[in-house]
């Protein structure tokens, strides 16, 4: 049972208006049967410091990834932890987190990976819930189990794999890590430790974009005109662009594949999760170093 | 070996970590992160002062003063914001574990003290590293005082 969308005006003009709700849309709707809040944040202990009445907590290390094998946990886990959560198959999710829904937006992207269907972000996330002065509390619920079904997660249309992105040179890539990453004068974002990536640079070919450019001050999303500015205008997408957006670990480009897919409505956009912490130590794949995107080499399925 | 054993502060803490389930001890990390002391109002004034730990995911400031006394006695202090738990948590642990004790029993405590917390399956080692650069920072600026 879906719950009703937010009709907010901004929201109108983007792709799939669905797919956000407001800060006021969720205290209004806060309790509603079939909705669940979902809070998915970097830090570890975030959430049990305060958060939205009635969220659960989702973590993306110990919840959504493989405890051995660098992958997405299975269909199995996933139905697991959507029971113990208190999440139906039809249930309406809509989640949020720190750092302009970074993390949120990474939690849905997984949850597209099993195809869960009405999955929302919180526009602005924690952040401005607090900014606005919103009540947090402590009170972790205890949800009622949930008879969720065991779902294949389904990679292919939004999850791009290392031989994926050797076959699609000539197609359009999105680099949204920063600018010191992409040019290769370091491998990890700015007053992060160091990540264990051999070489600095970009894959050759792909645009810089940092992902922070389609959020505003607030960590609200950028209006559609200023959005397709930057990703049509700049980055020079075209309708029926087949995407593949990548940054450090598939994280901040999550974010970038939200805006992409559900706010500009392009249909054919995956997330390379290996991103640079796979691409920067594999033998023998090309990369560019400096400020230009470099020549596309030849498509791998075409040598 | 004795060069691995811990101050007892700080062996009390780590006892305390291990003898728990791995959900109470994020529990007890977020008691540490709510204990950190508040930096003292000179130090407030004066945040130059305090050395940024660029290794943690979050920002975290440090400094320590160097007592005249023999035993070199080291205090701490930590600063970090409290949207940083996970950061505030290991500052807290190094704080209660390690203040007020001698120099040269600073320097002498293991580098993998962090890993000893029973944390690094919850945690990610992106975060754990962050807590043994704090640890090699005030290490280093205890050495570069020239007081060990």
């Amino acid at each position: 049972m879906s719950v009703a969308t937010d009709s907010n005006e901004k929201f109108a003009r983007y792709a799939h208006p669905e797919r956000l709700v407001s800060t006021q849309w969720l205290a209004d709707n806060a309790g509603t049967e079939g909705l669940v809040v979902v809070e998915s944040d970097e830090d570890v202990l975030l959430y049990e410091t305060g958060h939205i009445e009635g969220a659960v907590k989702i973590d993306w290390h110990t919840d959504l990834n493989d405890e051995v094998t660098r992958d997405y946990v299975d269909g199995e886990g996933f139905a697991r932890l959507m029971s113990a959560k208190g999440i139906s198959r039809d249930s309406t999710v809509v989640i949020y987190g720190d750092k302009s829904n970074w993390w949120a937006a990474y939690a849905l992207w997984v949850f597209t990976l099993f195809g869960h269907e009405d999955v929302r972000l919180l526009d602005g996330g924690r952040d401005k819930w607090i900014a606005e002065g919103r009540p947090l509390t402590t009170d972790v619920p205890q949800p009622q189990p949930t008879d969720y079904p065991v779902v294949k997660r389904n990679d292919a249309p939004i999850r791009a794999y290392l031989s994926d992105v050797l076959d699609h040179f000539g197609n359009p890539l999105i680099d949204v890590r920063s600018p010191e990453e992409y040019t290769g004068a370091r491998t990890h974002m700015p007053a992060y430790p160091e990540e264990g990536a051999l070489r600095g640079g970009h894959i050759p070919s792909a645009v810089s974009v940092p992902w922070a450019r389609a959020a505003a001050e607030d960590g609200t999303f950028r209006t559609r005109e200023e959005l397709d500015a930057i990703y049509r205008g700049e980055a020079g997408l075209a309708e029926g662009d087949d995407v593949v957006a990548y940054c450090r670990i598939g994280e901040r480009s999550s974010h970038t594949w939200f805006v992409l897919q559900h706010l500009l409505g392009f249909q054919n956009v995956r997330n390379y999760d290996g991103s640079w912490t796979e691409w920067g130590n594999v033998v023998r794949v090309p990369i560019v170093k400096g400020a230009e995107p470099g020549a596309a080499p030849v498509p791998a399925g075409q040598r | 070996m004795e060069t691995t054993e811990l101050p007892q502060q700080l062996a009390e803490i780590v006892d305390d970590f291990q003898a728990l389930s791995e959900p109470d001890r994020l529990q007890l990390l977020l008691e540490f992160s709510r204990g950190l002391p508040p930096l003292p109002d000179r130090l407030l004034d004066h945040p130059e002062l305090l050395e940024q730990v660029v290794e943690c995911q979050s920002p975290l400031f440090l400094t320590l003063d160097i007592a005249d006394d023999t035993e070199r006695s080291v205090s701490l202090f930590f600063s970090a914001p409290p949207e940083a738990p996970t950061t505030r948590g290991f500052a807290g642990v190094l704080q209660e574990g390690l203040d007020g004790l001698p120099a040269a029993q600073i320097l002498a405590v293991p580098d993998d003290v962090p890993e000893r917390l029973g944390l690094t399956r919850a945690i990610t080692p992106l975060r754990m590293r962050g807590m043994a650069a704090m640890l090699g920072r005030i290490k280093r600026k205890i050495r570069e005082s020239g007081a060990a």
